[in-house]
């Protein structure tokens, strides 16, 4: 295995791990303030990735089609909330199960409607097009740094805004103690909104960002979903700090699982059964991390509630 | 000590900075009524769920007729007789009454690792269940749905389901608790039945009944047990009084 | 009322047991075939509301023990094993072993944590079937025909395999009312109300909800018996989450805890997807909005509706 591509796949892992955090944020609030379990958090991925690529095809632009995405996702994101999820806050889990799988079913087949089944692709801005050398042998595409780059600067401004300002310090008291923020005579329907909104745009930002590098097509959310809850488990509902840390963990272990595990096991067994058990094993790791922290902490690593 | 029914040993427990139990000793002989008594906030429910096990103790040893019984989850110390009712009414509302008890029993007798027969029908469960209801009082309510009950028959309920565990030690967590003088009347007469069959802590607010019921009593102030004796001693007691009683000493 | 209410499941098995007879008269192999897919769900869905219904375990994994099932017999019968006496109890005990490893980890946790890791259980069962390269990863595998007893093919034919479905289903049906009324069916029942006063009583919940969970994930192994049977075909489409999502929303279209109700929403399911996917290929689209609309105005499902209709009736 060779060190360039062990530091390209550990960028690669970044990434991904940037892009669940993204993600993560908003929905690791949402379980934590809320105690609402909110399947249709993946949908809000997706359709930031096609607004993206509807608006960057009418604009010819993708800084302006990302422009113009963010406040639409956001908008649609408060639109859920408004008909939908607000009446199903104070339900209990299964209930909400239900009703976020149901939106799941529909926008799905709805954003195959509009836009068809055909993976839509974005192109790669002009500018951060093509790679760069970061060291000799090292090459790297330069929007995957823009990614990585845009969600660590996300991940501070977040961390910033949950820990200084006063809204990030009742979003941190609910996701510990709902009754006592509402007991302090806070609007608390407004307080999910606001959270909620703006979970709804991280995650279409997510998704308008990675737009230029996958494919943007229906379900692209679902799995994503999955790995997100992975994240949070880990890292604690209600925890940002652990939806980063958890995410960049999951976004390693996930990437160089699958590109090194096998190689590894050749150490110890047959080339034949080391590739063979490396491909079962590899996509299963994350989820084996998972039950490892679980085991020793059943709340995960950081747990907002005492 | 060989009397010792409920031995605690330097109990201490504390979040964070903030200590709630103190170093709690306390030697409760077998067929004691014990009552401990403390204002708002001195740690006696914290004391009993660390004693019964609902909460992990934080240090210190609770023994159970001389057997260390620190390390056992809730279920199992429950299972060698140390059983505990709750300051805030809990059942199974959607249970009647009688299934309510009888699955008290059905913890204690056979297993419950039983896949077929009806279990209501079970009179081996519901006879002693009966019992326990007849106890209490409430055998007339039997078939009830046990949410539809009053106040005071739920704390009544509440009492059944620990004496049909056949607890060596009960724990109460203030039964009294919102119960009308009515209420209260009856339940206290029951406790009275109860008195020197069963060795029983007591945590209450209402002191008639504490100073009427108890052999001996213990005042918890600040998570730490600053005085022992009885009723009459500790009415006297003139560091009581200050903490507790709130009277000047003159 | 009581009656009326036993009467349900009676009529619901004898309406499986004369289905054939009558559609014998129609397009009778779609019509098996589709009853067969529903009698295979119905055994799903019932194990399921075990712990859904009745433990308050809100699993979002159980597909994988469909998945386990069926991969039992395609990974047998690719090597030539095709014994229903040898593949059943392996697809049943792998089943079990799964509900055991996953369940001990996942019941460790509660509430919202405890969806989210059976969710995970399950994703990890789907990608683990999706690289088994050797039988079929991401494609399937093609059994090379239904399983055999003692040699003989016993339900190669649709009819006979539907009647050795239907009594799979009365059998399952049959286990899980005895459990639900028995002391253990007791203790989950009460944990589901007041897991606390439980623990109080001296139930050390976890042994129960365990093994609760193990029953379940094992009568779901059965149900993933029959469905590779069907189709002889097996997927890792079989243990998809949207799958698991399929399977609650069956339950509680039902109506919640009360066995029966699982089969009428397992019914209920198949028959909507089936109807209107024969409407229009964006069923999804009318089907979608309808689950946020069943959540928001109609709870406790097909039975609350059935028992608020007779309650309007003064009955």
């Amino acid at each position: 295995m060779s060190l360039t591509l062990l530091y390209v796949q550990t960028l690669n892992g970044l990434q991904l791990g940037v892009l669940l955090f993204l993600i993560a944020a908003g929905l690791t609030l949402v379980f934590g303030v809320m105690d609402f379990i909110n399947l249709a958090h993946g949908v809000q991925y997706m359709i930031g990735a096609y607004l993206a690529a509807m608006f960057t095809a009418m604009t010819g632009n993708f800084f302006l089609g990302l422009a113009l995405a963010l406040p639409s996702a956001l908008l649609f994101g408060l639109a859920l909330e408004f008909l939908v999820f607000r009446h199903l806050y104070d339900r209990d889990h299964l209930d909400q199960v239900l009703a976020t799988f149901g939106i799941i079913l529909t926008l799905n087949q709805a954003v195959k409607v509009i836009w068809g089944a055909a993976p839509l692709s974005v192109p790669i801005p002009d500018a951060f097009s093509g790679s760069i050398v970061l060291m000799p042998g090292l090459l790297y595409p330069v929007w995957r740094l823009v990614i990585i780059g845009s969600g660590l600067a996300i991940a501070v401004l977040l961390g910033i805004l949950v820990s200084k300002t006063r809204i990030g310090m009742l979003v941190r008291a609910g996701a510990t103690n709902a009754n006592m923020v509402s007991a302090l005579g806070v609007d608390i329907g407004k307080l999910f909104m606001i959270v909620f909104g703006f979970g709804a745009m991280l995650a279409g930002f997510a998704g308008a960002m990675v737009a230029p590098i996958l494919s943007v097509e229906p379900g692209m959310g679902d799995n994503l979903l999955i790995l997100t809850f992975v994240v949070i488990v880990i890292g604690g509902i209600g925890s940002v700090r652990g939806a980063f840390i958890a995410a960049v963990m999951v976004g390693l272990v996930d990437t160089l699982g699958r590109s090194f595990g096998p190689t590894l096991l050749r150490a110890i067994m047959d080339p034949a059964a080391a590739s063979q058990t490396g491909r079962a094993l590899a996509p299963m790791l994350t989820y084996i991390l998972m039950a490892a922290v679980l085991f020793f902490r059943p709340a995960g690593l950081f747990p907002a509630k005492k | 000590m060989a009397d010792a029914m409920l031995s605690l040993r330097h109990l201490c427990k504390s979040y964070g900075a903030l200590t709630v139990t103190d170093d709690v000793t306390l030697t409760i002989p077998k067929g004691e009524f014990h009552a401990i008594i403390g204002p708002n906030g001195a740690g006696k429910t914290t004391l009993i769920h660390q004693i019964s096990g609902l909460i992990p103790s934080g240090s210190g040893h609770v023994l159970l007729e001389g057997e260390d019984v620190t390390r056992l989850p809730l279920p199992l110390r429950v299972r060698q007789g140390l059983v505990r009712s709750f300051q805030i009414t809990s059942i199974l509302p959607g249970f009647s009454v009688l299934e309510n008890v009888a699955l008290a029993v059905q913890a204690r007798i056979g297993t419950s690792f039983r896949f077929f027969g009806r279990a209501a029908a079970e009179e081996r469960l519901n006879a002693p269940a009966r019992a326990a209801l007849d106890e209490v009082g409430l055998a007339d309510r039997a078939e009830t749905r046990a949410g539809l009950l009053s106040h005071g028959e739920k704390r009544q309920l509440e009492l059944a389901i620990a004496l049909a565990a056949e607890p060596k030690v009960l724990l109460l967590d203030e039964p009294l608790a919102g119960t009308g003088p009515e209420e209260s009347a009856v339940l206290i007469a029951l406790l009275q039945r109860l008195k020197g069959r069963i060795t029983i802590l007591l945590i209450e607010h209402d002191m008639e009944a504490v100073f009427a019921l108890a052999d001996r009593v213990s005042v918890l102030v600040y998570g730490r047990i600053i005085a022992t004796g009885t009723p009459a001693e500790v009415r006297d007691n003139v560091d009581v009084r200050v903490a507790y009683l709130g009277e000047e000493v003159t | 009322m009581m009656i009326r209410r036993e009467a349900l499941p009676l009529l619901l098995f004898a309406f499986f047991a004369l289905m054939p007879i009558a559609a014998s008269f129609g397009p009778e192999s779609y019509l098996l075939a589709l009853v067969t897919r529903v009698m295979v769900f119905a055994i799903a869905a019932v194990s399921l509301d075990l712990i859904l219904g009745y433990g308050a375990l809100v699993s979002f994994g159980h597909a994988a023990f469909m998945g386990v099932g069926a991969y039992a017999v395609g990974i047998l019968s690719s090597h030539g094993i095709k014994d229903t006496a040898i593949q059943l109890p392996v697809a049943l005990a792998a089943s079990a072993f799964f509900a055991v490893i996953t369940g001990a980890l996942s019941l460790r946790t509660k509430g919202v944590y405890f969806i989210m890791i059976t969710l995970a259980f399950g994703q990890m069962a789907f990608f683990l079937a999706v690289s088994l390269a050797a039988y079929g990863g991401d494609d399937g595998m093609t059994l090379s025909g239904r399983s055999q007893l003692f040699g003989f093919d016993f339900i190669k034919r649709d009819r006979a395999f539907y009647y050795v479905t239907l009594v799979a289903l009365i059998a399952a049906y049959a286990l899980c009312r005895s459990l639900v009324v028995s002391r253990f069916g007791r203790v989950i029942r009460g944990a589901r109300e007041n897991p606390q006063r439980m623990a109080a009583i001296g139930f050390p919940l976890f042994h129960y909800q365990l093994a609760i969970y193990v029953i379940a994930g094992t009568l779901c192994g059965l149900a993933g018996f029959l469905m590779a049977n069907q189709a002889e075909f097996v997927s890792p489409a079989y243990m998809t989450w949207q799958r698991s999502g399929e399977l609650i929303v069956m339950v509680l279209l039902g109506g919640l805890g009360s066995l029966h109700g699982a089969i009428l929403g397992a019914a209920a399911f198949l028959l909507l997807e089936e109807g209107l996917s024969g409407i229009t290929e964006h069923w999804k689209l009318i089907f979608g909005p309808f689950l946020v609309l069943v959540v928001l105005f109609a709870r406790g499902g097909l039975i609350g509706a059935v028992e608020r209709l007779r309650g309007k009736g003064g009955a």
